[in-house]
């Protein structure tokens, strides 16, 4: 292999299979039956039926200090090969050839113990990080300083608060000096100060010469942390080449996706029961009635259609922006003494928006839907929207290329 | 905070990853020496854990065998008259009940340790083999502690060891080189089939009555005295009565029977292991 290759992947396949119970559980019994009845077939046979190819044929190459966003729907098989480039699971078929120190930024705490100080924990969080006993032990000053917790050093970290343990678990793991990066989603959980400093810490380490590969949905922090992008569609890769033109390619496949039946689409989030599931969603202009299309400052009606009339029904939509960037999350759970239940309405839910105070610009919906506080079904880019500029209390919005997403209300006093 | 890396050292070694035959994995030498700081961590912590925010911390280590001699010496030794080659009952079982704890113990702890940690399990790569390891290693504290509680016990009943105590390291090993084989293979079935996690304790109440714990081996009819030591913990439980207590012959072809069989069952053992832990992370 070159040497300037970190990352090489030849053909990379994963298969995984479902078993009876959905995730390949199984009892004990199961898998006892079914060797008496078959007695002659092997159990990883090849030709089941319930096979699913995570990754199929991926063939990549990453080269020395490249920063590689990689994009694609859910189940497109971007953690899958992140895991397999970590060591956590095995390919069934290809091979990844890894050159360098693979570290990967975790979630706030994987592998802490709470009954263990902070002390105790940073040695064994930086163990499971890879790092070398004599390595924490020369930067432990420097962990105990960043993390600002020397007083409660030897205090069990099931005594922290949730700040102290995620500055903790931050500190040990900036101070991993990894060749490669891996990150999967983490900026998507942990406080925004967490998320702030992960970010940070990327883009230190691209600076460094290091090798990063990331995935995330949040598109802006992609756009802004990667110069290549990489489009992994059903386990393959769809496209591949600078951020910005795959990102482009990506949000249009997600609008194409978004003007299809949801029904049919395979692009779910992994939890929910499905008894219902989303059918349509739409942002109506509550006084013209156009779909899709809003005016800012005027109001709207977000309407969600699901299969299944079930007790209970809740949804959570959060808009963002066309990069993927949150700017807001309406939630049908947080109750205001304005909301009702109508017998009368059918297996929808609607919310009706008074006023529109989004800046002109294309926004997209991620949907989650609950039944009496089971989670149902998500679908991520669900639909779109547009906002077109419109008079918020007789002041003008701000137009396409305004900074921000929002307009609200206000009046100056101005000296004459 | 963060070097550059300097362009003068060369990259480290290039691995590939790709599907792996045969029993490469637990038998890597090289791999399980170059995680070797984790190793320790993992052990290190399972020594913490274990009694942390108990009242009696390490006590416990030496309670759980002693509550045991105490019930079983009279139920067993006074109330059904079992014969304990003319040693004190409590003795004789507390000599017993000292290894068999140690193995109980690694048993029931190491069959869960892979789903305990599910959460490392399931998202960073390291030879898993150290979860169910850790387990034993962590549980020679409490074995070292009861065993000093024994010799106590024993000079105060006026026992002096012999040099046959020398044996007792053997003993160990073989003890240990059982549970890691059984501890692996549990855990690994536990990973898919949570049956694991019901059979074992109950299986363990059973094995109690199936080693020569509270009996000594000589009750039992030939051939199948002989015969039982297949069972390693009995050559173990008899070697610990002879090696500590200082009276009697030593059951050499006990201990021998038992230590090939820890062998075979250490084999075995790791190579399950081996075979399924591939596919870990998919499962747990």
């Amino acid at each position: 292999m070159d040497p300037s290759t970190a990352i090489e992947t030849h053909e990379l396949g994963k298969r995984y299979t479902l078993g009876v119970s959905g995730r390949g559980y199984g009892t004990l019994r199961e898998a006892i039956t079914a060797r008496f009845r078959n007695p002659l077939r092997r159990s990883d046979d090849g030709g089941e039926p319930n096979q699913l190819w995570a990754l199929r044929d991926l063939s990549l190459t990453i080269e020395t200090g490249e920063v590689v966003g990689l994009v694609g729907h859910n189940g497109a098989g971007k953690s899958t090969l992140l895991k397999i480039l970590s060591r956590i699971t095995e390919p069934s078929s290809g091979y990844a050839e890894v050159t360098g120190r693979v570290g990967s930024l975790l979630e706030v705490g994987t592998g802490f113990h709470p009954e263990l100080t902070g002390r105790e924990n940073i040695f064994l969080n930086g163990a499971i990080l890879g790092m070398r006993r004599a390595e924490i032990r020369s930067r432990f000053d420097e962990i105990v300083a960043f993390a600002e917790i020397d007083r409660f050093l030897d205090t069990p970290v099931k005594r922290y608060s949730s700040g102290m343990s995620v500055r903790l678990a931050f500190a040990v793991a900036a101070h991993l000096e990894p060749e490669i990066l891996l990150v999967d989603e983490v900026l998507a959980v942990g406080d925004a100060a967490f998320q702030r400093k992960s970010l940070a810490k990327m883009s230190e380490v691209a600076q460094a010469g290091r090798t990063v590969l990331f995935v995330s949905h949040n598109l802006a922090i992609i756009q802004a942390l990667c110069k290549r992008g990489v489009l992994l569609e059903r386990g393959r890769v769809q496209a591949d080449g600078p951020v910005g033109e795959i990102l482009d390619h990506y949000l249009a496949g997600l609008e194409r996706a978004s003007a299809a039946d949801l029904v049919e689409r395979e692009d779910r989030d992994g939890r929910g029961w499905r008894h219902t599931v989303l059918k349509k969603v739409e942002m109506v202009d509550a006084s013209s009635g156009q779909r899709n299309a809003v005016v800012g400052g005027r109001p709207a009606r977000l309407v969600v259609e699901v299969t299944e009339l079930l007790p209970g029904l809740e949804c959570r939509v959060v808009i963002a922006n066309s990069f993927g960037q949150p700017v807001a999350v309406l939630d049908s759970e947080v109750s205001a003494p304005a909301d009702s239940r109508d017998p009368e309405l059918g297996p929808r839910l609607e919310c009706e928006i008074p006023v529109v105070p989004l800046l002109p610009g294309r926004y997209r919906l991620d949907v989650g839907l609950k039944a009496n506080s089971v989670i149902q079904d998500g679908l991520q880019a669900a639909a779109f929207f547009d906002v077109e500029p419109g008079v918020l209390e007789g002041r003008p919005m701000a137009g396409e290329d305004a900074e921000g997403s929002f307009a609200f209300p206000h009046s100056w006093r101005l000296p004459p | 905070m963060l070097r550059p890396i300097d362009p003068a050292t060369p990259s480290t070694e290039t691995i590939r990853l790709q599907p792996t035959r045969g029993f490469s994995r637990v038998l890597a030498p090289r791999e399980l020496w170059r995680y070797r700081d984790l190793a320790g961590q993992i052990a290190l912590r399972d020594i913490t854990v274990r009694y942390r925010q108990t009242a009696l911390g390490g006590a416990w280590a030496v309670l759980q065998p002693i509550g045991f001699m105490v019930v079983f010496s009279l139920i067993f030794g006074n109330v059904a008259g079992i014969a304990s080659n003319g040693l004190p009952y409590p003795l004789f079982s507390l000599a017993a009940l000292v290894p068999w704890t140690f193995f109980a113990n690694a048993l029931l702890l190491g069959s869960d340790s892979l789903v305990a940690n599910s959460a490392l399990v399931s998202k960073i790569y390291f030879p898993r083999i150290f979860m169910p390891a850790g387990v034993i290693v962590a549980g020679f504290v409490d074995l070292a502690i009861s065993l000093v509680i024994l010799l106590v016990i024993v000079l105060a009943w006026g026992y002096v060891p012999s040099l046959a105590i020398l044996a007792v390291p053997l003993l160990v090993v073989i003890a240990a080189a059982s549970a890691l084989g059984l501890t692996a293979a549990l855990s690994a079935i536990n990973v898919r089939y949570r049956d694991v996690r019901y059979v074992i304790p109950f299986a363990i109440q059973m094995a109690l009555f199936v080693t020569p714990v509270v009996y000594p081996s000589s009750e039992i009819a030939e051939p199948w005295q002989t015969l039982s030591a297949v069972n390693p913990m009995v050559g173990v439980v008899e070697g610990f009565r002879w090696a500590t207590l200082g009276t009697g012959n030593a059951p050499w072809d006990l201990i021998g029977i038992s230590a090939a069989s820890a062998a075979l069952i250490l084999v075995a053992g790791l190579a399950y292991f081996d075979r399924v832990e591939r596919a870990f992370a998919d499962y747990v």
